[in-house]
């Protein structure tokens, strides 16, 4: 294998990774201020107890996503040395910027988060986690910006030899050494056309992984009969959350489909499978695209893409005929990640809504009944897609990008390091495969024992400062907890 | 004073933060096994706790810079150390699951475990910084694009690995200053005793080093010649570091704690003075050198990054201070540290 395959597999490989966890902190970080501002307006202990549990698992999730964050800060130098020399101008200050505004935001509150119960008063522990979440929001922001700058480039010109080339040039194979992109207008750059989109469509997918976090791990104590009170409240707050992002999800991915259609033509192509150009192009439900027939065998509702793109059978919505084939996507791929996210998107709205229906009609908690409890086993699995999705979702926006490193400037292919060596890349893939699954075995591990093992009890077996404990006696709800 | 320069200086403030705090970080795990009792481990950990994510960032946000400043400087060191970043990596890994996973079981070989990789972890991380360092002064072997092309082991040579073991030193050194800070009672009076030892130490590694300067980067001595103040900043930091046992001796442990961080500063001053205006030196053809000018952004990128850090950095170094001020004083063991 060559250095160019195993440098993709190992960013895709360790950027999965890392992927796993920073939606998990950034979805109970929305979560843990949910319920710290419902102890600080109740003082009722067990939002106290709920959040203290929830800040373990916080604390576990957040740690991975720190160790595994720092190797995807370093792999574009390493791996991507001509990428980064060509993008540095443009690509780099939104890193800086994440660095700046963000991480410090984050790490440096998430010491009193963590450890400050005892050292700070409520509101102000209130007001940390307010920042732990506000900072994990804003690492996305500034990541997923760089992202989209390289799907939808704007804002820059091309620097040919120290020469400004005029709007339009793409730099040559033999050209590319020698140039490189240069900004021109920092906003253009930061609002590329789906820096927007994107950036609302991750935030979202991120509090739907929180949120069935905490509807999978209450939902499997009720079906044990275990910590009753604290399950049936984590699971109400889950509920609420998992409801309102589904919707918004669907939302937001139909305005980064919208998007795609306009600014990857080709892309959406592969995502759909969409060979010819046509009028009355149908949407696939699910299926599997013939390579050497060119067509896709399987479940379509007919005219229907068309419909989505412009309102009316008669679109036209170009195919992948409309570009040479060396600069397709990988097809299949690309069709069956989206189409997976998609079936689970619409999935999770069903799950989560149905639990709101149950709630209303009273009968969520009704354990004794069969359907009910299968409902349950749905709801303790139901952790699994938001991560699918999020995974999937990624597959279906980087791979659609393909062959392009830049959309439309940049191949992949030339983005490489020129002294790093297959020998070396295949070494390094090989260590963080080793390490990845030792991080992974300890952390679903220490995730099972922290599950079994369960929040503390109901009363106030959590040391709580006397200055917490004065003030909740004042609101005089200590007993009535 | 350009823009290149300024992002020269402000990237060197960065590595200094990140050397003067998380380099106590390092230190604490580089002592961490010689202590055996559970007890003064946790201690150890409890102490680092809170801050060292926030000291990692300080390396995350300056590999940020880098790359946005002096992208090709950012290319070339990364790609060009590929094995030796890659090894670095793995060790901060460690050293960050291990902090949090330690004392999540009781069980002996489990402890034993993640108290191993967090040193370990915290050793080769000092190690290959120094390692880095240590070949960026030395002078590395680059082509007329400045791409380095001496190959892996070209890396591990005995000036770089001389400097490499300084750094370690170090932060041992640092380390064990801030651990007479947080501890208190018998195990105070222990990390105490090794304030001096370290810095013996240290000293010692600091004085090799210097002759070896002589010996593998003659160039280096004519840049001193040509700069005479080097030496200034050279007395002055050696005076810095002596200051470091009279006021441990005194019990003064925040002033001796403030002289090391002193002593961090003026070692970065040295070493980017003596760089100036280069950014990575190339040996033997110092016309491939990489310098503040060939291998920066352009200036609308430093200007839309200084308005950046213009507004970052005095939000980060207020709430910093408060945290610092909030987590002050000696560790206490309760049942949520580690
Ligand atoms: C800011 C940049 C950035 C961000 C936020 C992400 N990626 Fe990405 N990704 C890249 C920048 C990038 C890249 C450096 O540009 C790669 C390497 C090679 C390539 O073509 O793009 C890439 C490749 C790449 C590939 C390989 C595609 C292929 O080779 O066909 C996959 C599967 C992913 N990424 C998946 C992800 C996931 C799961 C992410 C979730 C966090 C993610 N990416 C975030
Ligand atoms: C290639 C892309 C990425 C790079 C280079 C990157 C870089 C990093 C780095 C260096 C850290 C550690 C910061 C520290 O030391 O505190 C980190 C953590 C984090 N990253 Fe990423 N990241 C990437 C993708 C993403 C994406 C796509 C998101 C969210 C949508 C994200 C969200 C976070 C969050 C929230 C953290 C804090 C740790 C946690 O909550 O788990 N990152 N990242
Ligand atoms: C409900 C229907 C959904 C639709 C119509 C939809 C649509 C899309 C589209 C069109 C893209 C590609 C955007 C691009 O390439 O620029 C995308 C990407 C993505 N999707 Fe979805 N999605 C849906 C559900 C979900 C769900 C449930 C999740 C996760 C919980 C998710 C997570 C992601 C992620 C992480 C990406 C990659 C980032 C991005 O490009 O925005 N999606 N989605």
């Amino acid at each position: 294998m060559d250095v160019e395959i195993l440098s993709r597999i190992q960013f895709a490989f360790t950027v999965m990774f890392h992927y796993i966890y920073p939606p998990l902190s950034i979805g109970l970080g929305v979560i843990l201020v949910i319920m710290e501002a419902m102890w600080l307006r109740t003082g009722k202990v067990r939002y106290h107890n709920m959040a203290r549990y929830w800040t373990r698992v916080f604390g576990l999730t957040f740690a991975i996503g720190v160790a595994t964050g720092i190797v995807m800060e370093f792999e574009f130098g390493t791996n991507w040395a001509t990428y980064s020399r060509f993008v540095g101008d443009v690509f780099g200050s939104a890193l800086a910027a994440e660095g700046i505004f963000a991480f410090f935001l984050e790490s440096g509150f998430l010491a009193i988060l963590l450890f400050g119960w005892n050292k700070v008063g409520p509101k102000m522990h209130f007001f940390a986690t307010v920042m732990v979440c506000l900072g994990s929001h804003f690492s996305a922001v500034w990541i997923v910006v760089a992202n989209s700058w390289m799907q939808t480039p704007a804002g820059f010109s091309i620097e040919y030899n120290g020469q400004i080339m005029p709007p339009g040039f793409i730099p040559s194979a033999d050209q590319i050494l020698h140039s490189r992109a240069v900004i021109h207008d920092f906003w253009a750059m930061v609002f590329n056309p789906s820096a927007m989109d994107r950036l609302s469509h991750v935030i979202v997918g991120c509090w739907q992984a929180g949120a069935f976090l905490v509807i999978s791990i209450s939902a499997f104590y009720l079906l044990r009969g275990r910590h009753r009170e604290f399950a049936m409240t984590s699971l109400k707050i889950g509920l609420v959350v998992a409801a309102v992002a589904s919707l918004l999800q669907l939302a937001t991915g139909a305005k980064s489909a919208d998007g795609v259609t306009r600014n990857q033509p080709a892309k959406l192509a592969a995502m759909e499978g969409l060979f010819k150009t046509q009028s009355n192009a149908p949407m696939g439900i699910m299926g599997w695209v013939d390579m050497e027939k060119e067509e896709v065998t399987g479940l379509q509702i007919p005219g229907m893409l068309s419909m989505l793109v412009g309102n009316s059978t008669d679109t036209v919505v170009t195919g992948l005929d409309a570009f040479p084939k060396e600069d397709w996507p990988p097809v299949q791929a690309v069709f069956q990640f989206y189409h997976i996210m998609i079936s689970i998107g619409m999935a999770l709205i069903g799950i989560a809504w149905l639990g709101m229906f149950l709630w209303w009609r009273g009968k969520l908690f009704d354990l004794t009944n069969p359907l009910i409890r299968a409902y349950y086993v749905v709801l303790v699995l139901a952790v699994l897609g938001p991560q699918i999705a999020n995974q999937t979702g990624w597959f279906t926006a980087e791979m659609g990008r393909q062959p392009w490193i830049v959309y439309g400037i940049m191949r992949t292919s030339q983005g490489l390091s020129t002294v790093v060596t297959a020998n070396h890349v295949l070494a390094s893939l090989i260590m963080f495969a080793a390490i990845y699954a030792l991080l992974f075995a300890v952390f679903i591990y220490l995730l099972t024992r922290k599950i079994q093992k369960g929040p503390d009890h109901e009363e106030d077996s959590e040391e709580m400062p006397p200055s917490w404990i004065a003030l909740m006696e004042r609101r005089g709800t200590r007993a009535a907890s | 004073m350009d823009l290149n320069t300024v992002w020269f200086i402000l990237v060197g403030v960065l590595f200094t933060g990140y050397a003067m705090l998380d380099g106590f970080d390092l230190g604490v795990g580089t002592l961490h096994l010689f202590v055996k009792k559970d007890e003064d481990r946790r201690v150890f950990l409890n102490a680092i706790g809170p801050v060292w994510d926030g000291n990692e960032v300080w390396l995350v946000t300056g590999g940020g810079a880098l790359f946005a400043a002096f992208p090709v400087v950012y290319a070339t060191v990364f790609s060009g150390f590929y094995l030796a970043f890659m090894a670095l990596l793995a060790a901060l890994i460690f050293r960050a699951v291990a902090i949090e996973f330690r004392s999540k079981e009781t069980w002996r070989w489990w402890r034993t475990m993640w108290d191993t990789g967090f040193s370990l972890g915290s050793i080769v991380s000092g190690l290959l910084i120094g390692v880095a360092m240590g070949n960026i002064l030395q002078g590395i072997q680059l082509d007329e694009r400045g791409e380095y092309v001496g190959g892996f082991w070209a890396l591990l040579n005995p000036y770089a690995l001389l400097l490499g073991g300084t750094t370690v030193a170090l932060f041992a050194m640092h380390g064990s200053i801030y651990l007479v800070m947080k501890t208190g009672g018998d195990l105070q009076a222990r990390v105490r005793r090794w304030v001096n030892r370290t810095i013996g130490i240290f000293l010692a590694f600091y004085i090799i080093l210097n002759v070896a300067t002589l010996v593998y980067a003659p160039h280096l001595l004519e840049i001193v010649r040509a700069r005479p103040w080097l030496l200034v900043i050279f007395v002055i930091n050696v005076l810095i570091v002596l200051n470091i046992p009279r006021e441990n001796h005194k019990g003064n442990e925040f002033r001796a704690f403030l002289s090391s961080c002193a002593a961090m500063a003026t070692l970065m001053m040295l070493f980017g003075f003596t760089v100036f205006p280069n950014m990575v030196l190339s040996m033997p053809n110092p016309e491939n050198s990489l310098n503040i000018y060939n291998s920066a952004s352009t200036p609308k990128t430093h200007f839309i990054m200084l308005i950046i850090a213009l507004i970052g950095v005095p939000i980060v170094l207020a709430y910093t201070a408060s945290i610092y001020y909030i987590f002050r004083g000696k560790v206490k063991l309760t049942p949520h540290s580690y």
